[in-house]
């Protein structure tokens, strides 16, 4: 089986577990969590993030903080299934005894910082850049940032930081998927050209589609060869609501929630 | 011998005091909103690895200093006080006292220009708002030095204590009103400078020096009236109450807008809470800005805060 292949099967297992976590929590962001998938999945396992969730937190990790937390509900099932958490806890989403909220924080084994309030990620990741720095660290900061997140102020603080400290240990990935809550970036600030304006602020840039294994891991490898003293914004073309019919796409997806009968339908035709 | 006063800012004894902590910890790190200070020149010379100016950007400038202090390193985060306090203030909520919930952090939030010590620069620089602001938000320990010396004994207590903390200093030079090498108790966070008998005044920041000298006045006219520095905005209740307890009316002085959270309600609360029985009267800004020149007094004069307005509100209230 090839590694791709291993990381397809993944992806198919963490859609399923999502889906069955919004049936759980419909207040939970199921088309932003959808296009970030493949992101999650080959961070974690396609040998890109060093990390051991026996010890959470252990010097040696790559941090990597999930910015734009709405989206990191397809998260959930993939650290339980390396342990940082037991599988049963994803049954419990949004109850009184879970720990699992819809928008992740620090009282879930795995999750680096507070997430969701947008725009913190990457000045908080420009900190622990320097600090690893400090402690002359191998290890690298990652960033998961919304498209939509680019229009908070305090990232572009932090985009001017990073390349002038040339912090070349820090990824910044964003998942491009074009939509906020109310429709379309290109229709509220309008962020392309976004390569030109990561190159502009001299950070190494390099796109992909987000959905696609090998570019994704191509692109992530390369980064991690890179010690050009510039940090690396990986700008992920992706879709939200990927691959569910009425969801994807759609301009008001964000706020969207599938119905319990339509999940299972769905939960269905995976099956078959 | 009475000691000699010693006239100076207390952002120059806090950075000093850091300057001498850092050759012995290389855990700090010192960042700056580009704002300086004279004694800040010799920490940007002779660390230039810890030392960081961030830009006019003070949002960056806490969640630099928050990813610092996730990795262990004890951070002094420099800026203007009005813009520390508000412009970043989700910054000091959600990296701050949000994230040190699960995760120890660090953080020294130090702002200078406190109240009106920005006189001539107007409103936009004026702070009047921040010890109520940051005294809402959980886990974030809010200090007020009344001078130098209690600055700079912020340094031991806050390399000491590992949570985020807010430091407003004033930001004109001010003579001591503690001893050279006064001991400051930041757990217990209040000092009673003056006992009294009847009448007591609370300060905090640079009230602390006005209320000496309404103290010293009421002393020429034979009464003696207590004053209370409090230097930590969460003192510790039962001494405070106790201290108090002591008077039959007492009045709080603080250079923020009154009846916003600030001072007086931290004393409103204490009298409520522990049953006192005391009068409460308070003196502060009134709920709308001062667009005034001409410096520190004229603004007094303006929001009808001169000594002699004060001494009447002292003298009056209890009625």
């Amino acid at each position: 089986m090839n590694k791709f292949q291993k990381l397809e099967d993944k992806t198919k297992w963490v859609k399923r577990e999502l889906l069955k976590l919004h049936k759980l929590a419909p207040e939970s962001r199921i088309a932003s969590s959808l296009s970030d998938i493949e992101i999650f999945v080959t961070l974690y396992y396609g040998g890109i993030l060093k990390y051991n969730p026996q010890i959470p937190l252990s010097s040696e990790r790559d941090r990597f903080i999930v910015s734009k937390g709405h989206g990191g509900v397809s998260l959930f099932p993939i650290l339980a299934d390396l342990g940082y958490f037991a599988k049963e806890e994803l049954r419990k989403i949004g109850q009184s005894d879970s720990f699992l909220c819809v928008i992740p924080d620090t009282a879930i084994p795995g999750f680096e910082t507070i997430n969701g309030s947008l725009g913190h990620g990457l000045g908080v990741a420009c900190g622990i850049a320097v600090a690893l720095k400090r402690k002359k660290s191998d290890a690298r900061v990652y960033v998961l940032c919304g498209d939509g997140e680019l229009n908070e102020g305090a990232v572009w603080e932090g985009v001017m930081f990073a390349a002038y400290h040339k912090l070349d240990n820090l990824v910044f990935i964003v998942d491009n998927n074009q939509i906020s809550m109310l429709g379309y970036q290109k229709n509220i600030l309008g962020l392309e050209p976004l390569d030109a304006k990561f190159k502009a602020f001299n950070w190494e840039v390099l796109t992909v589609d987000g959905h696609n294994f090998a570019e994704l891991d191509s692109a992530l490898t390369i980064f991690k060869t890179k010690d050009n003293n510039k940090p690396k914004a990986l700008i992920a073309n992706t879709r939200k609501g990927n691959g569910i019919e009425g969801l994807e796409g759609h301009p008001m997806s964000h706020v969207m929630t599938l119905k319990a009968d339509r999940i299972d339908k769905i939960l269905e035709e995976y099956d078959g | 011998m009475a000691e000699t006063k010693i006239i100076k800012t207390m952002r120059d004894a806090i950075i000093e005091k850091i300057y001498d902590q850092m050759h012995c910890n290389d855990r700090i790190f010192f960042l700056s909103a580009d704002f300086g200070a004279p004694a800040l020149d010799k920490v940007r010379d002779d660390f230039p690895e810890r030392f960081i100016n961030v830009g006019i950007a003070e949002q960056n400038l806490v969640n630099v200093a928050c990813g610092l202090g996730l990795e262990g390193f004890i951070v002094y985060a420099y800026a203007i006080t009005g813009f520390l306090s508000m412009r970043a203030y989700e910054q000091i909520r959600v990296n701050l006292a949000l994230s040190c919930q699960h995760r120890p952090i660090n953080v020294n939030l130090v702002g200078v220009g406190a109240g009106v010590s920005y006189d001539v620069a107007g409103p936009t620089h004026h702070c009047l708002e921040d010890i109520s602001i940051m005294r809402t938000l959980p886990n974030i320990v809010t200090c007020s030095p009344c001078d130098w010396v209690t600055a700079d004994r912020f340094v031991d207590f806050s390399i000491n204590h590992n949570m985020p903390k807010y430091i407003r200093l004033d930001g004109k030079p001010l003579p001591n009103v503690y001893s050279h090498d006064c001991i400051i108790n930041w757990q217990k966070g209040f000092n009673s400078l003056y006992k009294g008998s009847d009448i007591c005044i609370v300060s905090t920041g640079y009230m602390t020096h006005r209320s000496q000298e309404i103290v010293h006045e009421f002393c020429e006219h034979g009464e003696n009236i207590g004053l209370i520095d409090v230097f930590n905005l969460a003192p510790d209740a039962e001494a405070l109450a106790a201290e108090i307890g002591r008077y039959k009316k007492v009045v709080t002085i603080e250079e923020g807008f009154k009846n916003r959270g600030g001072l007086d309600s931290l004393i409103l609360q204490l009298i409520n809470e522990k049953r006192l029985n005391v009068k409460f009267a308070n003196i502060g800004f009134d709920s709308r800005y001062i667009f005034k020149s001409g410096g520190r007094e004229v603004i007094y004069q303006a929001a009808g805060l001169s000594k002699k307005d004060m001494i009447e509100v002292i003298t009056k209230s209890w009625d």
